[in-house]
Order: C-alpha cells, then structure tokens, then sequence
C-alpha cells in the first residue's frame, strides 16, 4: 500500500504540477494580432462626432423595429413601445422623445453616445459604444454552446439565439462590458451590435442585407463613424493622425488593444477618460483558452490528463479492493 | 459479498418541527421560482448587465459543490490512501454530495435565461471545447449521475426487502452486479470532482482584470481543486458531528481521523496561494487593497487558525471547530472570486443578492437539509455506530 501510495502522490504532483502551474509562470507572449485581409470593421473618429446620435436612432430602427412599423406615420409609434421591450419601462423611456436617454448600452439599444466633460479644463469628448467586434473575442471563447461566433471572413462577431442558453457567460468574459441581457423577460436574449449583419426578428431582412451598410455608419452625418475593411480603416486612422498631430492622441485605440479588435478609435481625449478600459495586447480569452487546453492536452482527441488519472486511480483502487477481499476471507473483519 | 451491515438508519421520525420548517421554506422558494419562470430574472433579482452572475451561481453553484465534495475527498482517502478504512462514512458523504451537484444543478437551470435551449450540450456541432463553461457543465452532470449510481445501493438494499418478489428479484439481480462495476464507477466519481472543481476557478480567468488582482490569477484551477478537497474533508467532519447530535448517535471517530487530513490540504493551499501572489508581485496589494484586503485576509485568518486549532490539540472538539472555521475561510475563498473580487467598472450599482434571490438559495439549502434528514430516516445511510477504537 505504501508504494501505491507514493506513486500516486509522485503521479498526481507531476500531474497537477504540470498542469496547473506552466501558465502561472508562462506569461502569455505577446504576439501581433493577425487578421485576414478581407475582415470589416468601422472607424469612429470621436474628434469628428457632434453628438448627434442619429446612429443610436437609426441603429435602433435598423435593429429593433419592424419594418412595417418603420413605414408607419411618426405619431402612431414610438421606436420603444413598439418594441417588446416595454414591460419595464417607466413613465419617462416611454416618451417618445427622450428616448435616445437610454443611460448606458443595455437591451434597449446596440449602441450609444455617451459624453465626457470635464468642468474644470474645460475638455469634452463624445464616444460611440458598441460591440468592438475582437479579434480573440472574450464572448466567444466563453460561450458553451456556440452561440456567440465570430466570421472568420469577416470578422464580425454575431450572436444566434437559437443556441443561446441565457447562461450570460459572455457577459462576463466582455471586457468592454457590451452583451446586455432582457432582464425584464422571462424569455429572454441576449443583445449585441451584431455589425447590423442580422435583425431582431427572423422573418425580416438585416440591415446590413438590404443597404451594404452598418445602419449607424450609414447615418452619421458628420462622417465621425464609417465602415470598411479594417487594414484601409487602420490606415486611414494612422493618416489622420500623422496630418494632424495636435488633434489626436497618437495611438490607434484597437490597433493591438486586447488583442487588436475590429472596431478602432482614434480621439484628442485619453481613452480612459472615454471609458475605455486599459487592456493589455493580448485577449484574456487566448489566456484563458491556453490555461484550459494546457491542462486538457489532448492526442487524438482524447483529453490526456484526465484518462491518466481516472486510469491510476481505478488500478490503485481495484488493487486496494482485491487486498481487502483477501482479508475478509483470512477472517479479519 | 455485500457491505450493508455497515450502515443503519438514522432513528427518529419523518415529520418533527424541524423539517416542517424546512419544508415551508422550500415551498417559499418554489413561490420565487415559479414568479422568475413567468416574469424573468430582472424582477426578482439585483442582476445586471455589469453583475450578470449572482449568489445562485456563487453559492448554489460554486460554494454548493464544494461543499457538496464530502464524496470526492472521502473517496479519495477510503479508496486511494487507506485501503477502505472510512468506507462506513461514505454512505452519508455519497448522499449529500448527490443532494449538493443536484442542487447546483437545479439553480443553473433557475439561473440560465433560455434554459429550453440547454440540450445544446448534448449536441456534438454546438460544442465549444474552448469554453470552461463548457467543460463545467458537462462534468458535472455526468457526475451527478455518477453520485446517484453510488447512491443506489442504499435504496436497492430497501427495494430487495419489499414483499413483491418481481422488485425484490430485481433489485437483488442488481446490486451484486453493481457492487463488482462499483469500482470503476467510484474512480470516477473521483476524476470527475478534480477536473470541473478545477474549472470552476477556470471560470472566472478570462474575466482578466474584472477580477481583483488578489484573486486572479492562472493558479485558479490549482487553489480551486485543492479548496474543493479541504471543504469536502471539513464538511464530513462537521456533518459526522453534526448527525451525532442531531440523530442522537455516539459520536463517530472516523471522523477525528479524517480532520487530520485538514491541515494538511490547508498547508498545502496557503502555500499556493502565498507563492502565487509573491510570484505575480502582489505582496503590497494584500494589505492596500481596502474592502479587499478585508475580505483577503478573513479568508486567510480563518484558514489559519482553523489549521493551528487542530494541529495544536486534536480532539473532537477541535476537529468541529476547525472544520467549521475551514468552511467559512475556504468559503470566503469562493465568494471573493465570484463576488467580492468582482467588478466590472464603476458604472454598476455593486451586486448585493435581493431578497427573493436569497429566498431561492436558502430554499435550497433547507430542500438539501431536509433531503438528508429523510433518506437517514428511510434508508440506511449511516455508518453502524460501535464501541471506540474498533473498525
Ligand atoms: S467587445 Fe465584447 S461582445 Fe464584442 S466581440 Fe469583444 S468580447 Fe465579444
Ligand atoms: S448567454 Fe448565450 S451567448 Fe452568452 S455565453 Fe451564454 S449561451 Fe453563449
Ligand atoms: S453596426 Fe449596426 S448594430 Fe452595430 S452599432 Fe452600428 S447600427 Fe448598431
């Protein structure tokens, strides 16, 4: 029984030790995030945005309505009580004109403009939010069940609720904090810009299907946000800020930010102060992805660490019993 | 060759004030379910978009399980390092960890919004290996399973005692067989454990900086298992002292030999924990991080002096004491990392569970309780309770 015992520990020491303690010394290396030629993107330039937020209505249109209501005259809807989001509403969303005063993305909206102003210097910046559409997606990689995908063409991260489980997993894994959930339904789903690649009901068209076009890059009228591939817009920003070197900060918010993202930024205001978090250049998601298929290598398919140790395990076990059995029948109890 | 004279009932009778308590609690809490099933999580709960996971995830789920790792550690010690020794107290053990995965189980399905959608995991194209979720969710419906194929024999040994001969036949056809395969079956009831408590600290790694740095860290898998072994130990420990008193039995002192196994996992954990945080040069961090420090230390503290406690004067005292305090520290553990170390940004209100959301879990914790004390009662679950010293 001893040497059993010693063998195990010695097996379930290099086992455990092996698995779990490489990716804690192993700091993830940072390599260049690398995307396909072809991959779409959008460039908002916060320097440019007036604040309008014609692309949260038209985002909200494009997104959240049917199309028959969008023909229908102005004072019969309003953009939110036609929707099915108004069980939760108060007195105040429901008016039709404030409805833009959605406070933050949540499951009203894909999209917003939020304002940063700062009294004291007198700085002031609008940012656009929404899905950045990354490059190793943290939502992706999270979701259990192949709900949330990213297009390995184009890039585009989209979301099938017909997988979805509602386990918010994706929540969770966003370090930008952008799937929002229909708290207020009891079926509900879950709601991200989905580059405008698909509409909210199945029997009608996306946005992006009828017009070529991202609903709010269609809408802006200051040009603050447009689509394109996302080398062109990479390069575009970088020409923006080498013509106008006091106008930017001079960084590409995006470029290799978690891991490069498909959405880039360029802004005169820090983008902390816009709310963007600080990120580190490599996703969370290939960190963790490579701590789950270290400790889960498989060959051939087969996970190797968890045969090894059921294997060990049954032999001491099958050993212990038939040591026992012969006991038992010596007579001692 | 059949084991059962090792275990007996638990005496006393089904319906007593204490769980007519519990059973209205449960009812309580379904009230609460049914009210989420019709009207979404949203109203009952203090969820939101920055805080979409809540105490039914952190506790039911997370704190659930390992409390619910009785089974696994008892397996390990019986079937592993000392050739059945224990085996008299897995009875007991198997039950409560069935009764914890189903519980955890039960409150995912509250939990996930689009829970018709859930035969995805039994659909090989919609797999996603990178996903721990994944890997967690399968793990532990299989062993869930595999915690009621170990249960089976207790309720077979009461269906072979039945009048009808066909369920009596039946039932003695099968156990025999089952004794042979228990084996296998109990290996692994014993990976199982190690792989998705692994995962549950899994989880929470790709939320990179959402976590304190306190807690994050690729060391989660590691602290995670070893902290589902020593409330699993505890957890026995306590529930053996705890039956004793409850079902009115001698105290069982297989169970001060299994506290002597605490310490050592706790060593075990606070060394990982320790070099884990001087490796990634938080040392500063666990005394400046305010409400966190807090929090980091409570864990530590109680770990400690549970670990000292006994290891300066074991006894059955101490042995309750020490697993009492163990599951509250390494409980805290759990808590931190889903919970308190928790935060998405500054825009959320912080998450502090509602009423009815509380509701639900301790529901499902008296429907756990109540669970246990039931089937002590009918079936035999305890181990047989004999003189001091004998085995
Ligand atoms: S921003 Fe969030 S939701 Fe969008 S792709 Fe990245 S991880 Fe997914
Ligand atoms: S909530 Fe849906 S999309 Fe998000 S991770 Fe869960 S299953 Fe995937
Ligand atoms: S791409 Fe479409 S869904 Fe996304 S923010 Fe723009 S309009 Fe909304």
């Amino acid at each position: 029984m001893k040497s059993t015992r010693r063998t195990f520990i010695k097996a379930a020491a290099v086992g455990a030790g092996a698995a779990a303690l490489t990716p804690v010394l192993a700091h993830a290396a940072d390599h260049a995030p690398s995307f396909n030629p072809d991959e779409v993107g959008m460039l908002y330039d916060s320097t440019l945005c007036v604040g309008c937020k014609a692309c949260v209505y038209s985002c909200r249109k494009a997104n959240f309505e049917r199309d028959e209501n969008a023909r229908r005259k102005k004072d019969m809807f309003s953009p939110l009580r036609n929707s099915e989001a108004d069980f939760v509403l108060t007195a105040e969303d429901a008016l039709e004109t404030r409805w833009v005063d959605v406070y933050d993305l949540d499951y009203r909206t894909k999209n917003i403009i939020k304002m940063y102003n700062d009294p004291d210097t007198g700085e002031f910046a609008f940012v656009k939010r929404q899905c950045m559409h990354c490059n190793a997606p943290g939502c992706v990689s999270a979701c259990p069940v192949k709900a949330m995908t990213k297009d390995h063409v184009t890039g585009v991260v989209e979301y099938d609720r017909g997988k979805c489980i509602g386990c918010r997993y994706c929540q969770l894994a966003c370090p930008f904090n952008i799937p929002a959930y229909e708290w207020h339904k009891p079926l509900a789903r879950i709601i991200k810009c989905e580059l405008c690649r698909k509409s909210y009901y199945d029997d009608q068209k996306s946005y992006f299907e009828k017009y070529e076009q991202p609903a709010c890059c269609d809408a802006c009228p200051a040009k603050a946000v447009i689509y394109g591939k996302r080398a062109d817009l990479l390069e575009e920003a970088k020409r923006r800020i080498a013509e106008n070197p006091g106008r930017y900060v001079d960084k590409v918010y995006g470029e290799f930010d978690y891991g490069g993202t498909n959405v880039l930024y360029i802004s005169k205001v820090d983008f902390n102060k816009l709310g963007m978090p600080d990120l580190p250049n490599y996703s969370y998601a290939t960190k963790s992805e490579k701590l789950q298929h270290t400790i889960y290598t498989t060959i051939a398919h087969v996970p190797v660490a968890p045969v090894v140790l059921y294997a060990t395990l049954a032999t001491i076990a099958v050993t212990h019993r038939a040591k026992r059995n012969k006991n038992d029948k010596g007579g001692r109890s | 060759m059949s084991h059962h004279e090792e275990y007996v009932e638990a005496p006393g009778k089904l319906i007593t004030r204490t769980t007519v308590t519990l059973a209205l609690i449960v009812c309580a809490a379904f009230a609460v379910i049914a009210y989420r099933y019709i009207f979404g999580i949203g109203p009952i709960s203090n969820l939101s978009d920055g805080y979409p996971w809540g105490v039914w995830l952190a506790y039911d789920v997370s704190l659930g399980t390992a409390f619910a790792c009785g089974g696994y550690a008892l397996a390990f010690l019986c079937y592993i390092f000392n050739g059945w020794k224990y085996h008299p107290m897995i009875r007991s053990a198997v039950v409560a960890s069935m009764f914890g995965y189903a519980l955890a189980g039960f409150s995912v399905l509250v939990d996930i919004g689009r829970y018709w959608n859930a035969y995805g995991f039994f659909v090989p194209s919609r797999w996603q290996p990178n996903s721990v979720m994944f890997e967690v969710a399968l793990c532990v419906m299989a062993y869930t399973v595999i915690l009621i194929i170990e249960f089976a024999p207790s309720l077979l040994e009461k269906i072979a005692t039945f009048k009808s001969p066909l369920l009596s036949g039946i039932a003695e056809f099968i156990l025999p067989k089952l004794d042979k395969a228990m084996i296998f079956i109990i290996a692994l009831g014993m990976t199982l454990p190690t792989m998705h408590q692994s995962s549950l600290g899994s989880l929470l790694y790709i939320t990179g900086h959402k976590l304190h740095p306190l807690w994050q860290t690729g060391a989660l898998p590691l602290l995670f298992v070893t902290n589902a072994m020593l409330l699993g130990f505890s957890i026995v420990v306590f529930e053996s002292s705890l039956s004793a008193l409850g079902f009115k039995r001698p105290y069982e002192y297989e169970a001060l030999e299994i506290a002597r196994f605490i310490p050592i996992v706790a060593i075990f954990w606070l060394a990982v924990r320790f070099i884990d945080l001087i490796i990634r040069g938080q040392v500063v961090a666990m005394f400046t991080s305010g409400f966190h420090s807090v929090f980091f230390w409570a864990e530590i503290i109680l770990i400690v002096t549970a670990t000292v406690r006994f290891l300066r004067k074991p006894g059955p005292k101490a042995a309750f004491y020490t697993a009492l305090m163990m599951c509250f520290g390494g409980g805290f553990y759990r808590m931190s990392v889903y919970l308190i170390g928790f935060n998405p940004g500054d825009e959320w209100n912080v998450y502090f569970p509602s009423i009815p959301e509380a509701m639900i879990t301790y529901g499902l914790i008296a429907l756990e309780i109540l669970g246990y004390i039931l089937l002590a009662r009918l079936l035999k679950q305890l181990p047989k309770p004999h003189a001091k010293g004998a085995h």
